[in-house]
């Protein structure tokens, strides 16, 4: 392997807007998703069974299929529908709609193991079920649903390699393009590897160190 | 769409349950002994296996696989494609099953072995017939997960050129101009796998009840 700095020089910029990219799409999807779960979970919780029917589907359907088939449809399907995207929309959205699934459901195990006691007790005082689910719901699930939570972000942070497949200009579909100009494939897979691991052990122990923090803040004993 | 393409997403759908399956089946031998190498009392086997469990379940499974891919011919090995792709999925699934599958391992309870050593059991025998069986019994429901998981990763493997489910629709799906069926029915046979994984899984389960501590 010939060792040329000049040449990192000048990818430098290339790499960082495509480490960018992978960080963006990261954040925004985790965000996303852990918002539209949010609401996917309440809405099968209180929602009518009109609607928690066909949201209990959409999430099986997601969550049993995978995810590349999951942005094929949106990113080469989408056009036929009238939904064309770019691809860091796609990718995006592709992501966002993914983690719901998984998040919903997270979120719905969160729910069920909040004592009923606190709910029933919360309903004595004559709080309503807007103020049940701020007050004591969501204080409550924080703590219980953390650990998911930091694990389903990783998943999702390794989940955005795939959506180089829908050519979204980020690490893995850099790296691998100046790889293969400079045949230098292997060794520039191989930092891309690294780089993932270190991020992912990074967003491991972040998460473990927040756990540890909040844990002062856990009422709910199992 | 036309039940000639059915047809090929159908055949092609079993060429991924192949590939799944004996990725999870070399997983589960690889797993196994590196749940056991991070488990050992020997530092240096514990840090190999635990590094592994780490690398394989921190690194995206897309990228593993295209560094096996192009890895293994830079090293002169020349295989066919499927088989660098089958190594890959099988590296990555024996992380996550070796981490399963030391959960199990850590809950055989001690007694049982003390009373094994006590009727002489030699180590390999406590492994074969008390550790392995209580292990697997604890970790099949993950097990069933985590084949689940496997069949869906495996749609990565259309990226190295293996003309499986995904490969297949999106191939059909570029010649027909039809992406919206193609997909939606390759989705629908990933369920239908899935369900049968997940109804094999409760049904084994049931009638595996050996072993019981």
């Amino acid at each position: 392997m010939n060792f040329d700095t000049n040449l990192i020089v000048s990818m430098m910029p290339e790499l960082a807007r495509a480490f960018g990219v992978t960080l963006l799409t990261w954040l925004v999807g985790v965000i996303g998703a852990a918002i539209l779960g949010f609401l996917v979970a309440v809405a099968r919780r209180y929602g009518s069974p009109w609607l928690a029917y066909p949201l209990r589907l959409c999430v099986e359907v997601i969550r049993g299929t995978p995810f590349l088939i999951q942005l094929f449809l949106l990113y080469y399907g989408g056009p036929f529908i009238g939904l064309s995207l770019d691809p860091i929309p796609a990718g995006l959205l592709g992501l966002a709609v993914y983690g719901a699934a998984y998040f919903s459901e997270i979120f719905r195990a969160g729910f069920e193991a909040v004592p009923p006691g606190h709910v029933e007790a919360a309903e004595c005082v004559g709080l309503n079920r807007r103020q049940i689910i701020q007050r004591i719901l969501i204080p409550e699930m924080t703590m219980l649903v953390l650990p998911a939570s930091v694990n389903m972000a990783i998943v999702l942070l390794k989940e955005t390699a795939v959506l180089s497949i829908i050519t979204v200009p980020e690490l893995t579909l850099v790296i691998s393009a100046i790889g293969s100009q400079q045949y230098a494939f292997v060794e520039s897979l191989f930092l891309l590897a690294l780089f993932y691991w270190g991020l992912v052990e990074l967003s491991g122990r972040l998460g473990r160190h927040m756990e540890a923090r909040l844990s002062k803040y856990r009422f709910v004993t199992a | 769409m036309s039940w000639k393409l059915f047809e090929l997403l159908v055949q092609a759908s079993f060429y991924t349950v192949q590939i799944s399956f004996i990725s999870i089946t070399i997983g589960l031998v690889i797993g196994t002994a590196v749940s056991a190498a991070s488990l050992s009392p020997n530092r240096a086997l514990s840090i190999s296996g635990r590094t592994f469990v780490s690398f394989f379940r921190g690194v995206p499974l897309l990228v593993q696989l295209l560094l096996i891919y192009n890895l293994l011919p830079a090293l002169g090995i020349n295989v066919p494609s499927v088989v660098a792709a089958i190594t890959g999925l099988s590296l990555c699934t024996a992380a996550y099953q070796a981490e399963n599958l030391r959960g199990g391992f850590q809950s055989v309870p001690r007694g049982l072995l003390e009373a094994a050593d006590m009727v002489g059991l030699s180590s390999f025998q406590q492994f074969r017939r008390i550790k392995a069986p209580i292990a697997l019994r604890l970790a099949l429901p993950s097990l069933v997960n985590e084949a689940i998981m496997i069949l869906k990763a495996s749609s990565l493997v259309s990226v190295v050129g293996i003309v499986e489910l995904t490969r297949m629709a999106q191939d059909l799906a570029a010649s027909t101009y039809r992406p919206i069926e193609l997909f939606s029915a390759a989705g629908l046979l990933y369920l239908i796998i899935n369900w049968l994984i997940a109804w094999g899984g409760s049904v084994f389960e049931r009638s595996f009840r050996w072993g019981r501590p």
